[in-house]
């Protein structure tokens, strides 16, 4: 047994079955059961290697009728870059006119992740 | 005072009430749509994470964007739109239609006379009255949704270190927002012996951020004189509380995910039947209440986990307005009642002649269930299900063939039941 050898378990998010996986991995070799489908075994490598999540969130936007604008990262995010984000995303203020789908942040930190509004605000 | 002559009224510019009114207007029914809050999309609007719309739209949307495109509809539609009016009365008039009132600031009152209406009011969160824990009264105590409007729409944050009381997906998903604005969640504390909410928001909300869950579990006292200090929680023994295992955690806010439920005060003033099952008005194969004319979808009828099934029942919803007002009924129709495991089916009744869709809730857990479907207690149609369980509602199409082998009676009624097959 190599020494980087590790045995994970976790839960697949991919559909709502929600299958008990025990994930092993040795060095990049990742070696996955109890999934029921293919999609399970890409999520584990996925998760073993380089965790993401799609960031939600809310900035401060400049009117009175709406104080927050919803904010969303256009891609999937590595997991240890999620503090960093918010952090930016809290110091941002944004000013309306705003469209859906406009980026707001681009890409952050060099990942070619994009921030981008969640929602339209016309002006006043 | 204001009059609109209209075919179709719509109460509740949610993600129903959009739908709905589209779907008439777009067969050149005159149809106006009634919202209470100032602008239209509902809760939707702070439901700011994302997993909407992969069914409606097949991608994955936050609630905003879901709602917007929906708004957008509406905006390019004949649709007459009334913001920031609250419906508070409706009269039966004598030729069959119905006199509205509707009040708001901008408007003054409104006397709406339609043909049909369609109440798609939604829901609202069941509170710490509803389940009953014992303590003092201080502030911090706030039901998930609200906390979710003060943080996501107010931009306020509630408070830092937190319980969350029930495992319902509002509560996870705020177990999960309370953390990205820099809080505490120190527990998420549900009674059954499972989580009430998707698995995948388990993983991603709280055990992304190490939070505990503890399931059978109950808060069973709150401290605290002008703030929430601390909570009890009590492990649940054989479905009794052992208070010899309480322990403690201090915290000043507790969020409270414990349900939903039909917002029916319309309803009931006008004096439509409600099923107590769903807390929802009871319904035909055209989703009609008990008063003729009167229609009902989404999280008013019956309580959704997913916003592109509330789009799709009010589609379906503004479908049958449609028929109404054309004059087409159905020639027969069939009671469908809830079986073993099977908590409710709406609608209560069914259409054997058309391709009609249903929605149940299970009782219970299974990851190999059968589905049956049957008439006069003979089994018409069966249907495996790999996983069930009561935080997911299961969608079921019944097809005129179910019911072609056998003899339809006026006295016939069609039953569900589901089964777990170890």
């Amino acid at each position: 047994m190599s020494p980087d050898k590790n045995t994970k378990e976790m839960i697949c998010i991919v559909c709502p079955v929600g299958c008990h996986l025990q994930v092993t991995t040795d060095g990049e070799e990742v070696k996955v059961t109890g999934n029921r489908c293919s999609r399970g075994e890409e999520y584990a490598r996925e998760e073993m290697l380089s965790p993401k999540r799609v960031v939600t969130a809310t900035c401060r936007l400049e009117d009175p009728q709406h104080p927050r604008l919803p904010v969303k990262t256009d891609a999937p995010l590595p997991f240890e870059q999620i503090e960093e984000l918010l952090a930016e995303v809290y110091s941002l203020s944004v000013k309306p006119p705003v469209k859906v789908g406009q980026v707001l942040i681009e890409d952050f930190a060099a990942t070619g992740v994009n921030l981008v509004s969640s929602r339209t605000i016309q002006t006043q | 005072m204001r009059t609109e002559q209209i075919d179709a009224l719509v109460i509740g510019g949610g993600a129903a009430g959009m739908s709905a009114a589209a779907t008439i207007s777009a067969a050149d029914f005159s149809t106006a749509l009634v919202e209470r809050e100032d602008e239209l999309g509902g809760v939707l609007l702070q439901c700011i994470h994302n997993g909407f719309g992969l069914h409606e739209f097949k991608e994955e949307l936050t609630g905003p964007e879901y709602a917007e495109r929906w708004v957008r509809k509406i905006e390019q539609s004949e649709v007459k739109t009334f913001c920031g009016t609250t419906v508070m009365e409706m009269n039966l008039l004598e030729d069959g239609r119905k006199e509205c009132f509707g009040y708001s600031p901008q408007h003054g009152v409104i006397k709406f006379v339609t043909r049909t209406v369609v109440l798609t009011m939604g829901c609202r969160e069941r509170n710490r009255g509803n389940v009953m824990i014992p303590g003092t009264r201080p502030a911090g105590v706030y039901t998930a949704g609200l906390a979710q409007r003060l943080v996501n729409m107010n931009g306020y944050i509630p408070g830092k270190e937190v319980v969350i009381v029930g495992s319902g997906d509002i509560g996870l998903i705020m177990a999960r927002r309370m953390q990205w604005v820099g809080s505490k969640v120190h527990a998420v504390v549900e009674i059954q012996p499972y989580p009430s909410g998707l698995t995948r928001n388990i993983s991603q909300c709280l055990n992304d951020f190490k939070i505990p869950l503890y399931l059978s579990h109950v808060v069973s006292k709150i401290y605290g004189k002008e703030r929430v200090e601390a909570v009890d929680i009590t492990p649940l023994k054989n479905g009794v509380p052992d208070h010899e295992q309480t322990f403690q955690i201090k915290c000043d806010t507790l969020l409270l995910s414990v349900g939903l439920i039909p917002e029916n005060e319309l309803s009931k003033q006008v004096g439509i039947e409600l099923n107590p099952l769903t807390n929802g008005p009871t319904v035909d194969s055209m989703l009609m209440t008990s008063i003729e004319g009167v229609f009902s979808a989404g999280n008013v009828l019956h309580v959704h986990d997913l916003v592109d099934f509330v789009s799709a029942e009010a589609r379906l919803a503004g479908e049958n307005v449609i028929d109404y007002l054309k004059g087409v009924k159905p020639d027969r129709e069939l009671p469908i009642k809830p079986g073993a495991n099977i908590r409710y089916i709406n609608p209560t009744r069914i259409n054997p002649d058309v391709n009609s869709e249903i929605y149940m809730r299970p009782l219970v857990v299974s990851n190999n269930a059968r589905l049956k479907i049957m008439v006069n207690g003979e089994v018409v149609k069966q249907q495996k299900k790999p996983h069930v369980q009561p935080s997911e509602m299961i969608k079921l199409k019944i097809s005129p063939k179910f019911f072609k082998d056998v003899e339809l009676t006026p006295d016939s009624r069609v039953e569900v039941t589901l089964q777990d097959e170890p």
